[in-house]
């Protein structure tokens, strides 16, 4: 049924994974000012995605469970968006410059 | 139940209750109708446990003064209260119990797809329920059931973690739940038990868990963040080690108000089921019923900021909340009108079943209609923390929920137990139970609306006649509980023997044995009509 991934797909993403540990270390030493934040989450969120994607066989499963692993993910962004929304516009007032 | 064990000889017929005996047939079954028993048998503990909170709360309102109990023992009291009620009974009430022991036999299914995570979701539930038990025993609670921050995080004294954790745990009861019913109806459907054949109980469960799978991580992880913090001072919540108090209630109620769904989709389920049947009428609008479930985990989603209007949340944020959750009644009403245009010339019948039914759609009715005076920007203002509040979410819960709880389990109780209950004290608590509720919950929206605030053991004199009336009305409801107690428990043994099908009604479930089998069918049914096809079946004995 599913279709066998290769062993050296598995050692490659290790790998990677592994580099992008590194990467995380060596981009802390460096002060990048509110960048700090933004890398280190991309580097997470890529590590996180390619987890899912192979080790976590969602690359070679059903549309279904791609609908599923999406509908998580959608569902967060629904608690991070409307949250931000809040304080983001928690400062504006009437008539103020966004008005 | 043991009533049941100890006489083999009374069902004649092998059945699921008498396949095995002894303690360890049921504490390590498989079968998810020995399961719903077990889950029956907790939830029913814990309400009895939350009951008996709420009348120590109807008792220290009968006078104005707080007398009866001190002001922090009176905080403990709502919350505990509130954490047994809403985690421990009114989440895991209907999917546990009746979505457990029916969807698999309405889908035409041996059992869950994962029969053993089944079982462990009961154990999960078990650990949070001591948990929550070992945080009343050690001293108990105040924060209310919502847990706010920073009092939650930095001020209160009391078994603040132990609680948390304990709702923690239950959680995951919550998901692998859902997690088991969502893989079921996919892949376990009888042939011929099309999405469009699906009983409309067996769409409601299937929207619930998905809001139990999306959406009770979040509170998980809120509760975690909000350990950590009380722990080891970690700055989320607290704005002075540089967090934001009013994060802790987004995330809270990101899962916080779709639990109201989850608390509230089954037992519209039970409704869409007990309705036809006793019109003896195919369902009016199946597709629209089915889609609102839908429609209702998905929007019901987008709405959880009519939660925090006036703590200071930006006033856009505001508007677009009290927006969708206007929007979200929509879904609602449209099961309402459903069920009323299904009821029109129907052959009404007015069993247990159907005068629970009753009392859900007018109680539902009021709950959903006032949640849109509180979805209204400035009347929220003014109604934010008063009884009224109280009074609109048990015309939901309780009015709702509870009563469709309870219309459900008299409706399936002969194919649960093969016994049926004695109907003329069934019509009578299901009378005592709607005279109950109204009398206790009705007066709280007037001394909302007149400004009595909520969560105080002391309150102003002239409120004093209304609450006299809400604690005798929490009196009648409670007898309403206890006589099912009782004749449930009594008609294991002297009920009279129900039949297959007592209520002719359609649905698989109704085509097995009462009690039905260890694996509920003996041949995979194939189904070759819609759901509700009672028009057809009415016909056929007619003629
Ligand atoms: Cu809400």
């Amino acid at each position: 049924m599913h279709s066998v991934t290769p062993v050296r797909t598995y050692v490659l993403i290790w790998v990677v994974l592994t580099i992008m540990t590194f990467v995380t270390y060596g981009v802390a030493q460096i002060d990048l000012g509110p960048f700090n934040i933004v890398i280190a989450l991309a580097i997470a969120a890529f590590k996180m995605t390619l987890v899912i994607w192979f080790f976590m066989h969602v690359r070679t499963d059903s549309p279904l469970t791609k609908l599923f692993v999406f509908a998580g993910f959608f569902w967060m962004a629904i608690l991070f968006v409307f949250t931000l929304g809040d304080y983001v516009s928690r400062a504006w007032m009437p008539g103020g410059k966004f008005w | 139940m043991s009533t049941v064990l100890q006489d083999p000889q009374t069902t004649e017929t092998p059945n699921y209750l008498n396949a095995e005996y002894g303690w360890k047939s049921w504490l390590l079954t498989t079968d998810h109708k020995r399961i719903a028993l077990l889950y029956l048998i907790s939830i029913s503990v814990m309400f009895a446990l939350g009951g008996v909170f709420a009348m120590l709360i109807r008792v220290e309102l009968l006078t104005p003064e707080g007398d009866l109990v001190n002001s922090d023992t009176y905080n403990k009291l709502f919350t505990m209260h509130g954490v047994v009620m809403v985690f421990f009974f009114l989440v895991p009430s209907i999917p546990a119990t009746l979505g457990n022991f029916l969807i698999p036999m309405m889908i035409g299914a041996k059992d869950l797809a994962f029969p053993r995570i089944n079982l462990l979701s009961w154990y999960i539930y078990v650990a949070g329920a001591l948990f929550a038990i070992a945080a009343i025993v050690m001293g108990g609670v105040d924060t209310g059931w919502t847990f706010y921050t920073p009092f939650s995080s930095t001020y209160s004294n009391t078994f603040v973690i132990t609680a948390a954790v304990g709702v923690f745990i239950s959680g995951f009861s919550s998901i692998t739940t859902g997690l088991n019913f969502i893989v079921t109806i996919h892949k376990m459907r009888a042939p011929g038990m099309t999405w469009g054949r699906l009983p409309l109980f067996v769409w409601a469960n299937y929207a619930t868990s998905l809001i139990q799978v999306l959406g009770t991580p979040v509170v998980a992880i809120t509760l975690a963040l909000l350990a950590l913090e009380r722990g080891f001072h970690i700055g989320i919540f607290d704005p002075a080690i540089g967090g934001d108090p009013i994060l802790f209630q987004h995330m809270f109620w990101f899962y916080s108000h779709p639990a109201v769904y989850i608390m509230i989709l089954p037992g519209m389920g039970v409704i869409s089921e007990v309705v036809p049947c006793f019109s003896r009428k195919g369902i009016f609008g199946y597709s629209f019923i089915a889609a609102s479930s839908l429609g209702i985990a998905i929007v019901g989603f987008l709405v959880w900021g009519h939660h925090l209007f006036v703590t200071g949340m930006s006033m856009y944020a505001g508007l677009y909340f009290s927006l969708l959750s206007m929007l979200v009644a929509v879904p609602s009403a449209i099961k309402v009108f459903n069920w009323t245009a299904t009821m029109y010339r129907g052959s009404i019948s007015y069993a247990t079943p159907m005068l629970y039914a009753f009392g859900f759609i007018g109680l539902f009715t009021i709950g959903g209609l006032t949640g849109l005076f509180l979805a209204t920007l400035g009347v929220d203002v003014h109604l934010t923390d008063t009884y009224f509040v109280i009074a609109h979410f048990h015309y939901v819960m309780v009015g709702g929920m509870v009563v469709a709880y309870l219309g459900g389990l008299h409706f399936w109780w002969p194919k649960i137990t093969g016994r049926m209950y004695p109907e003329g004290w069934g019509k009578f608590s299901a009378l005592l139970v709607f005279v109950g509720f109204n009398v206790t919950f009705f007066p709280q929206f007037i001394t909302g609306y007149l400004g009595q605030p909520r969560r105080y053991h002391a309150y102003a004199p002239e409120f004093q006649v209304l609450n006299v009336m809400s604690t005798a009305g929490a009196s009648i409801l409670a007898l309403g509980y206890i006589i099912p107690l009782i004749y449930f428990i009594w008609s294991l043994r002297y009920g009279k023997p129900a039949g297959n099908n007592p209520w002719g009604a359609t649905g698989l479930e109704w085509t097995t044995q009462s009690p039905p089998t260890t694996f509920n069918f003996d041949v995979t049914p194939i189904v070759t009509e819609e759901a509700y096809a009672y028009a057809k079946h009415e016909e056929a004995h007619v003629g």
